[in-house]
């Protein structure tokens, strides 16, 4: 091949590199600045009083006498808003009854958002849920409620030929020449005195237990039931695998069966992950019976199971890497087989089979079909370790999916389901960067 | 090996000592020259392969034994045989007998790993544990169940001293192994060996990875060694074997062809290939 060939086909491949790194960072971004953006969202954000109210109420946390002066400042501002709907309720009294019917079903509506924007109006009764008994705690949330109560959403569908339209009609229009007119104007003016938005910095969104399923507080029973099942996944599976990759490299008679099992072995790693839910689910739980129905442990234990055949493949890869002049060496000095793997082969082997073992450890964190049969339940409170053995637990993976798709309120906690995310994204992040520094102080200390 | 071969090596002289002959420049060593290790039709097959084809020689205690001959012939196929290393290649099998202190190495009451604690190796490639230079050191004595720090450290300094290596290693002894040089990590391969106290020393072309001062440094080490262990060298480097030994077995396609006192060989050989093969005619 004359030169100038190859400088031409070395350049091209160095741009077709130099292309393919790009467009997996470009990749990359959209994939993470829209989790890391929404995710920060979940601890810090603009909160409104009522958030600091539920904080108080709920986990007896804040300074009580700041809020009671704050609470006292709110209310003197939304009195003039009571004050108005009693008048107009009066008023709707004298009306003609035609004109009565009409207004009072847009009044009811302008009750439902003020209940939504600043929590339950005087007179209500105490609502059952929590979700019910503050106003918006976020102030972004509370700007769309306010404009939900300043404009009336309608549907344009006069047109058959295109798609119906949505349009907006003022409601402080609607109620013109009535008492309620000046609630409007009144409302925009002044709901930041009213709701008293502050940069908030919530880090209980991380060791909070959730409030009425996730409306509020935080995310830690599923950063808990993640922890555990992980841990108890690489309990079972970490000690299990290096045994057989010690079995599978230096014991196993080259043959028939060990071939088998090898290959065996090989597939198993690369069965869907529902199917080890649902083994787990018909094996530990309906079989053995560890537990009378989904716990941690039937969890963890097809966590395992799942994670086993990739703990084997690299602690035999790391085993087989290591010199066999070590062997040698180990083994000319009088050292038994058991002592020779136990002191110099595993020893070598280690960073290996730990990057194995965490990047494992990442994967039982985040897989989610696994456990659905076996271990998660959508919602529940952090669940003590003595509970491992009889207790379901909330999970990171399931709750995503769980919030997102079958929550009654999903698009009202979108901040949550974008906080887990990140939560979960990091953690198994700081897993795998954890395997990384472990395997270079380890490889240092062996190559001095 | 069976209980009788875990006497200690005291005892062993007793039978007959032979007369080898030596140059005026090398000793005689007194309570030397036993038969250590005698094999008697000895032959090494890989599979259906036959490497070692029903050798006869004797191995005369402390004294240095040199095997030469041109690559492929079996030299190390033999040297790994007496400390029982091909039991590492499932192929391998013998025929014929090895007796190392009148016991057959390869009989069925032979307990390799006592064997392997009594006839030491070093090989071609220095491969010292990746640990510290201590842990290198301690791991055989350890393994033979030695863990009082202070006799350890004794035994590190001893080793060390006689591998001459000690000067050169003493302030860093906790530091990684395979920091040294080529040359020392082989100096500390020997010292490794010599700490679990063999009386059989195996090195497979030990200098052949190291340069011309460093096997200067491992030639000598040698010869002090020469008279305490009975020591078996292979080299491709001829005068390498005609320096440090004191016999010579020349191998040729498995064959031993020609043993004898190392100044005799190399002087005055019996076998026309032998002549062939130390002037240079073929390798
Ligand atoms: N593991 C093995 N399996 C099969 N044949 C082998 C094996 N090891 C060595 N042999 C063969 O046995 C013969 C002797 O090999 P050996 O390594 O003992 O030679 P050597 O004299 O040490 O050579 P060199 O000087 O190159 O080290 C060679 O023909 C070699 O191909
Ligand atoms: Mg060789």
């Amino acid at each position: 091949m004359n030169i100038g060939t190859r400088k031409i086909l070395d350049r091209s491949f160095t741009a077709v590199g130099i292309g393919s790194i790009i467009v997996m960072a470009i990749a990359l971004m959209i994939v993470v600045v829209p989790i890391v953006s929404n995710g920060i969202g979940a601890v810090f954000f603009t909160g409104t009083i009522e958030h600091r109210k539920l904080l108080r109420d709920e986990f007896k946390r804040g300074n009580s006498e700041n809020l009671d002066s704050e609470v006292a400042s709110s209310e003197r501002y939304r009195a003039k808003v009571y004050d108005m709907l009693t008048g107009f309720e009066a008023e709707l009294e004298t009306m003609a009854p035609e004109k009565k019917t009409q207004y009072k079903g847009k009044y009811s509506q302008v009750r439902t958002a003020l209940q939504a924007l600043l929590g339950p109006l005087p007179g209500d009764q105490m609502p059952m849920l929590t979700r019910f008994k503050y106003g918006q705690t976020r102030w972004e949330k509370a700007e769309e409620k306010l404009h939900d109560l300043l404009y009336e959403s309608k549907w344009d569908n006069s047109n058959t030929e295109v798609m119906s339209r949505e349009y907006f009609v003022s409601r402080a229009k609607s109620f013109e020449g009535t008492s309620l007119a000046p609630l409007f104007p009144y409302l925009s003016h002044n709901v930041e005195k009213m709701l008293l938005p502050e940069f908030t910095v919530y880090w209980g969104f991380i060791t909070d237990s959730s409030v009425d399923s996730h409306f509020f507080g935080g995310i830690w029973p599923e950063i808990q039931g993640t922890f555990f099942l992980a841990m108890g996944a690489m309990l079972f599976a970490f000690p299990l695998g290096v045994v057989a990759a010690v079995y599978f490299t230096e014991y196993a008679k080259p043959g028939f069966l060990n071939s088998m099992l090898r290959s065996a072995n090989s597939t198993l790693a690369g069965v869907p992950s529902i199917v080890f839910g649902m083994f787990g689910l018909a094996f530990f739980i309906n079989t053995l019976k560890v537990s009378p129905s989904k716990s941690v442990i039937a969890g963890a234990l097809t966590l395992a199971i799942m994670i086993l055949p990739t703990i084997i493949r690299a602690a035999e890869e790391a085993i087989l890497a290591v010199p066999k002049t070590y062997r040698e060496a180990s083994l000319s000095l009088g050292s038994t087989k058991w002592n020779t793997i136990a002191t110099v082969i595993l020893p070598a082997a280690l960073p290996g089979i730990l990057t194995g073992g965490v990047i494992s450890l990442g994967r039982a964190a985040g897989e989610t079909a696994p456990i659905i049969f076996t271990a998660a339940v959508s919602v529940g409170s952090a669940i003590g370790l003595a509970d491992v053995l009889s207790s379901p637990t909330p999970a990171l993976s399931w709750n995503i999916y769980n919030l997102a798709s079958e929550h009654e309120a999903a698009a009202q906690i979108r901040h949550v389901q974008y906080g887990m995310v990140l939560a979960l994204v990091s953690i198994v992040l700081l897993l795998n960067l954890s395997a990384i520094v472990l395997r270079a102080r380890i490889s240092k200390k062996l190559k001095g | 090996m069976t209980t009788d071969a875990t006497k200690t090596s005291e005892s062993v002289p007793a039978k007959k000592t032979r007369d080898i002959y030596l140059p005026p420049e090398r000793k005689v060593i007194s309570g030397g020259g036993a038969a250590h290790i005698v094999a008697k039709d000895f032959s090494i097959y890989y599979g259906e392969f036959q490497a070692v084809k029903k050798i006869n020689a004797d191995i005369l205690s402390k004294y240095v034994t040199a095997i030469i001959g041109p690559s492929g012939c079996g030299k190390s196929t033999f040297l790994r045989a007496i400390n029982r290393m091909n039991d590492l290649i499932p192929s391998c099998h013998t025929t014929g007998a090895l007796l190392f202190d009148g016991d057959d190495i390869y009989g069925k009451l032979t307990d390799e790993v006592l064997l392997r604690k009594k006839v030491g190796m070093v090989f071609q490639k220095p491969n010292p544990f990746p640990k510290s230079i201590f842990d290198n050191i301690a791991y055989g004595p350890r393994l033979h169940g030695v863990n009082d720090k202070k006799k350890l450290m004794e035994i590190v300094e001893r080793s060390l001293r006689k591998a001459a290596i000690w000067d050169e290693v003493s302030d860093r002894l906790d530091k990684n192994a395979l920091g040294l040089s080529g040359g020392q990590q082989q100096r500390l391969c020997v010292a490794r060996t010599l700490a679990v106290e063999p009386e059989v020393l195996l090195l497979d072309e030990p200098t052949s990875a190291l340069d011309p001062k460093a096997t200067a440094k491992i030639e000598d080490l040698i010869q002090e060694l020469r008279g305490s262990y009975t020591i078996m060298i292979v080299t491709h480097n001829m005068q390498q074997a005609s320096r440090v030994s004191d016999s010579t077995m020349f191998f040729y396609e498995g064959v031993l062809v020609e043993h004898a006192p190392t100044a005799q060989l190399f002087t005055n050989p019996k076998d026309p290939m032998t002549e062939d093969y130390i002037t240079g005619r073929f390798s």
